[in-house]
């Protein structure tokens, strides 16, 4: 069936494919595009391990399609650091210990990157709510929940 | 998983929209939020030949009071429900709703026209807008069409739309004064669909009586229930304890659950009961009354 030329914008730099009508968003960042930091976890819209921010607002990329993506804005967990440096999300899972086996980080990473760009200063209880998209199965959230305070009390 | 081949669209006009949905008539599906609609083809439960995306469709996506009614675009996304100030401040039930329809993430595509035009009894927003009395408009080549929303489920994943047409806009008669609604929800997780769940809108009246009482139920038979019966008893009476009892006890008898990992016949049925008397007390109480 008919392929779709599209242009998607990942971390700030502007890619092109050709894509079936049915790529997933997921496929299209990990398979075609090559950022393998987004995660494919349950594949049925449950557990968050693959959400990146689409227009900057963070959804599940295996549930939109690639070509719904076309002309839109993508960031993924690669775009976090700079220069080196890292983000003060990816410093604060780091510092508090907000993963185990890792697998939910990157997504978990994003919905908390969105959190803290509408809201600065969430209380334990947004923080929860925000993340409450993404499944975890090592942590329990308590150093998840850490993590992104401290970020939230690092960012400027 | 990978869905079966389709063809996609992505119309930048209602009329384009409408073009394709009449060319491919039952080959063709509306593609909206996609957060059902994605997850059916991918289990391959559902099936499309084509997809026509109304996601690049102007127009679709809005909240405003105008001409007695609260008017929703059909592509407007549960996050806007709850971002919006109108419906935090005037349509307490609106909020309860968006806010217990799966996830975070799920509600940043997620559309409030698909959650109805799916059909899916486990959905959140049918039984609200049965308790609001909600208007469902539907446009097609030949023009718009307003469907009271109590005949627009006709069965399972089944609605009155028609293979041309869009839903692409809902209309809720805004509440008289001493108005108020709730929806309650009982799910074993976020992201579940409700165990039970009742959705409850009261009108008072100058005594205090009940002048109008919509109540919808969630995931208790084959298509979201109005639960009449209960709604004709409240009518008139004081909304106590004890009309609330009856009233309760009269929705629990019009559910038909099926047993699930949710729950027996009989637990969904006990917890739609006590929902259905929470929501009306939380209704009455948002409506200005005890």
């Amino acid at each position: 069936m008919a392929e779709h030329k599209i242009r998607v914008t990942v971390n700030g730099t502007a890619h092109e494919a050709e894509v079936e009508s049915r790529l997933l968003l997921v496929h299209l960042i990990r398979d075609v595009l090559r950022f393998t930091g987004t995660h494919i976890g349950c594949d049925t819209t449950h557990c968050g391990a693959c959400t990146v921010l689409l227009d900057g607002e963070p959804i599940k990329s295996c549930t939109v399609l690639a070509v719904q993506a076309d002309g839109r804005q993508l960031m993924t967990v690669e775009g976090l650091e700079k220069d080196g440096q890292l983000h003060p999300i990816q410093e604060g899972f780091w510092e508090k210990h907000g993963l185990q086996c890792g697998y939910c980080t990157p997504g978990m990473m994003m919905t908390a990157y969105a959190l803290l760009q509408q809201n600065g200063n969430p209380s334990e209880d947004e923080i929860r709510q925000a993340i409450s998209g993404n499944l975890c199965r090592c942590t329990g959230y308590m150093n998840i929940v850490k993590s992104i305070r401290y970020a939230a009390e690092k960012l400027p | 998983m990978i869905p079966a081949a389709f063809d996609y669209h992505a119309p930048n006009t209602l009329a384009e929209a409408m073009a394709l949905l009449a060319r491919y008539g039952e080959a063709a599906k509306v593609l909206s939020g996609g957060q059902s609609l994605l997850p059916l083809l991918k289990l391959r439960l559902g099936y499309a030949d084509h997809l026509v995306d109304i996601g690049r469709v102007p127009g679709l996506e809005y909240i405003k009071e105008e001409d007695g009614y609260l008017k929703i675009g059909g592509a407007t996304r549960e996050v806007a429900l709850e971002r919006s100030d109108l419906i935090r401040s005037k349509y307490p039930i609106l909020l309860d709703t968006a806010l217990v329809i799966a996830d975070p993430l799920v509600r940043n595509r997620a559309t409030v026209g698909g959650n109805l035009a799916h059909g899916d009894p486990g959905n959140d927003h049918p039984a609200t807008m049965l308790a609001l009395g909600a208007e469902v408009v539907a446009t097609s080549p030949k023009g718009e069409r307003t469907i009271p929303i109590e005949k627009f489920f006709t069965g399972l994943f089944t609605t009155a739309l028609k293979p041309d047409e869009i839903l692409t806009a809902i209309k809720v008669p805004i509440p008289a004064s001493r108005s108020g609604g709730a929806y309650v929800k009982l799910e074993r997780k976020v992201g579940d669909l409700a165990t039970a769940a009742t959705a409850a809108q009261v009108t008072l009246g100058k005594n205090g009586e009940v002048e109008r009482a919509g109540i919808g139920l969630t995931n208790a038979g084959p298509t979201p229930i109005k639960a009449t019966q209960a709604e004709n008893y409240l009518q008139g009476k004081k909304p106590d304890d004890t009309a609330i009892t009856e009233a309760a006890r009269l929705a629990a008898q019009a559910t038909a659950p099926t047993v699930d990992r949710r729950g027996s016949v009989e637990y969904k049925r006990e917890m739609a009961r006590v929902l259905t008397a929470r929501a009306l007390t939380q209704a009455v109480q948002w409506a200005g009354g005890h």
